[in-house]
């Protein structure tokens, strides 16, 4: 039986309802009113025509960035829940109470400095005549272009959502009962066979949304692309200041924004349906 | 009692007078203690920093409120989205003067306020600044787009042609400023279009096969600030699409990067001021344009710590020699043979504009497709 809806439990959900419709339904709805407007002479009037979607559908540069940015984002969340695991399981069942606390603290702190600041110092590593290059080229190495490539995008990416993936993945594997470790190694399951076949199925849940938020992360990440990635492959951020900066094409970016919001919802979709399948009934 | 107030030469009337003038001090030089009155001005970064602004906000108890856009698109998109009288002062690229006109978002001015005796001919009648006869915003400086280098990489001469973009040593190596009026106008003047802007189909067609074969070269497109650490780094050797505006500021700093204007010519941006439609302080944004457009402000802004530029008041090269002959020097704005007026006059410089046979949105789009490429 449903229960009817008390005033106590409405004091403490309608301020979160009112946050989702003020901060997302509504800019949400407008964007979807904003694809619509047209453009005529830089000025923007309120309109109902399909022009900016068959415009953007149409054309082989916007698929082509959808699938790079796709490829990067799965690529990212990949890439950095493998680099991420070994740090996240060190710290969960290798560590003492302490220790575990002080890694956590270091966890965090890079969100304590700007991200875009981060990215930049990455250039000094990366350039040519960078700090990598120079080490390398003291061993008699390099120089090698490490700087405007896709490695150097993914190294942004991992700066990004690195801290973030091990904490999510972290708060998984703490979790997880004791028991059932000490169990498999009483029955002769080696300590490799217990990550795969006890460990990571247990934690699932958390390291499949951890991927996901590394995911969402890096899809619509502007800052590597460019800054790291010398603006090429051309991702859908990239692609929505393209569109911008001619003619105040605002509604056209507008129909880019919109695919990737409805693409990320699928993809969390999906990923959530799979983190929690057959968890409960 | 009045004995010893005389014997201090203090009477009571004299006592009470003090008194009332030391409470009317502040009264009285209220003006001078008075709030600044602030000047909204939307511009390119560095137009408001106080290496260019100081002065004036003394002279005139000013203080801007500046707001910096990256982009004429991005300051339309701001005035349009703005109510009027938001911006007392805005400065605008050249190209856009037009689009400001014609949604009426710019006061028009009186040319008499303004000391245009004192520019060069050739920017008394700046294009974009007049319509119909009526003048709508002044232009305040100038530069020339045309072969950014770095200067191990390549000599003078090397650079001073387009074609070097396509240099097999460059391969990797050619940035691009990330805009795709500059350097599809590049490409349009080396591919021998008199207009670089005014072209037709067929031309248009060259322009993107041209552009297009350039692609393997490029190793990055770049905004402002990546344009700046790339070619500061030398992650970049050369550069399409830029000038002295990035490459003077990084000079001046000891790297090893310059630019020239190849044989087959150069761009010119301008920067052009305007009051805003509606200000309130139409008068204080008319003084800032005086004073700003003045040989004095003219030298000022020369050397704008944010981009260099060139001046188009002539008095204002002239106080320019006189203050900073060698940046005077460097950036061309001397009575030798060859400076920045000679290369105008001699033709080799062509305004960068918005396509006219073309939509602005053509080119954009190629400009997307190049990208992707």
């Amino acid at each position: 039986m449903r229960r009817p809806i008390s005033l106590y439990g409405l004091t403490f959900s309608l301020p979160l309802l009112i946050w989702q419709v003020l901060f997302f339904v509504f800019p949400l709805l407008f964007l979807v009113a904003l694809s619509f407007w047209t453009v005529k002479n830089f000025v923007m009037s309120p309109d109902f025509d399909a022009v900016n979607w068959t415009t953007m559908y149409d054309r082989a540069v916007f698929w082509q960035a959808y699938g790079t940015t796709l490829a990067l984002a799965a690529a990212a969340s990949v890439l950095t829940s493998v680099l991420a695991f070994p740090a996240s399981y060190a710290i969960a069942f290798k560590m003492s109470e302490t220790t575990r606390r002080w890694a956590v603290f270091l966890m965090v702190i890079p969100f304590f400095t700007s991200y875009l600041v981060r990215v930049y110092s990455w250039q000094i590593f990366l350039s040519d005549n960078g700090i990598i290059n120079v080490i390398l080229g003291g061993i008699g190495l390099g120089p090698y272009q490490m700087l405007n490539t896709v490695g150097a995008t993914m190294i942004g990416y991992l700066t990004l959502a690195f801290p973030l993936v091990v904490l999510l993945q972290l708060f998984s594997l703490v979790f997880i009962d004791r028991t059932l470790i000490e169990a498999a190694h009483n029955m002769r399951c080696g300590r490799l066979r217990t990550v795969f076949e006890v460990i990571i199925p247990s934690a699932r849940t958390g390291l499949v949304i951890a991927a996901l938020f590394c995911f969402i992360l890096a899809f619509g990440d502007f800052v590597s692309p460019v800054y790291l990635g010398g603006g090429e492959p051309t991702t859908l951020s990239i692609l929505i200041t393209d569109t911008t900066k001619s003619g105040q094409q605002w509604p056209r970016a507008a129909v880019i924004a919109l695919t990737m919001i409805g693409t990320l919802m699928v993809v969390a979709f999906a990923a959530v349906k799979f983190a929690y399948k057959g968890k409960s009934k | 009692m009045t004995k010893i107030d005389t014997a201090m030469g203090l009477s009571r009337r004299s006592l009470l007078a003090s008194g009332a003038a030391l409470l009317a001090t502040p009264m009285l030089s209220r003006r001078a203690f008075a709030a600044p009155t602030e000047l909204t001005m939307l511009a390119w970064y560095g137009h408001a920093e106080p290496d260019i602004v100081t002065e004036f906000e003394a002279e005139n108890n000013v203080k801007f409120i500046p707001k910096y856009y990256t982009g004429g698109d991005n300051m339309l998109g701001l005035i349009s989205q703005s109510p009027p009288g938001t911006f007392d002062v805005i400065l605008s690229d050249a190209e856009y003067v037009q689009a400001l006109n014609a949604a009426g978002y710019v006061e028009e001015l009186d040319p008499a306020d303004y000391a245009l005796d004192d520019y060069f001919p050739e920017f008394q009648q700046f294009p974009g600044n007049w319509q119909d006869g009526k003048l709508f915003s002044l232009v305040t400086r100038f530069g020339f787009l045309g072969v950014a280098y770095n200067t191990d990489a390549l000599t003078e001469a090397e650079a001073a042609n387009y074609n070097v973009f396509w240099d097999p040593k460059l391969t990797g190596k050619v940035g691009h400023f990330d805009w795709h009026l500059p350097n599809l106008g590049q490409m349009s003047l080396l591919n021998g279009n008199a207009n670089p802007y005014d072209i037709d189909e067929a031309a248009w067609a060259g322009v993107q096969e041209k552009t297009m074969s350039l692609r393997p070269q490029v190793g990055g497109f770049f905004d402002y600030g990546g344009t700046f650490s790339s070619l500061n780094d030398g992650q970049m050797l050369a550069f399409c699409g830029i000038g002295d505006w990035i490459t003077g500021v990084l000079e001046k700093n000891g790297a090893k990067v310059k630019s020239v204007i190849p044989e087959q010519g150069g761009l010119q941006w301008s920067e052009c001021f305007s009051i805003g439609k509606g200000s309130a302080k139409a008068d204080l944004a008319k003084k800032w344009i005086q004073y700003i457009t003045s040989a004095k402000g003219q030298a000022k802004s020369a050397q704008m710590a944010a981009y260099p530029a060139l001046i188009p008041n002539a008095k204002g090269w002239e106080v320019l020699q006189a203050e900073n002959p060698d940046e005077a020097k460097r950036q061309g704005m001397t009575k030798d043979a060859g400076n920045a007026m000679d290369m105008i006059r001699a033709g080799r410089i062509k305004f960068r504009e918005w396509p006219i046979q073309q939509d602005l949105e053509t080119w954009n789009d190629f400009w997307s497709e190049y990208k992707g490429a």
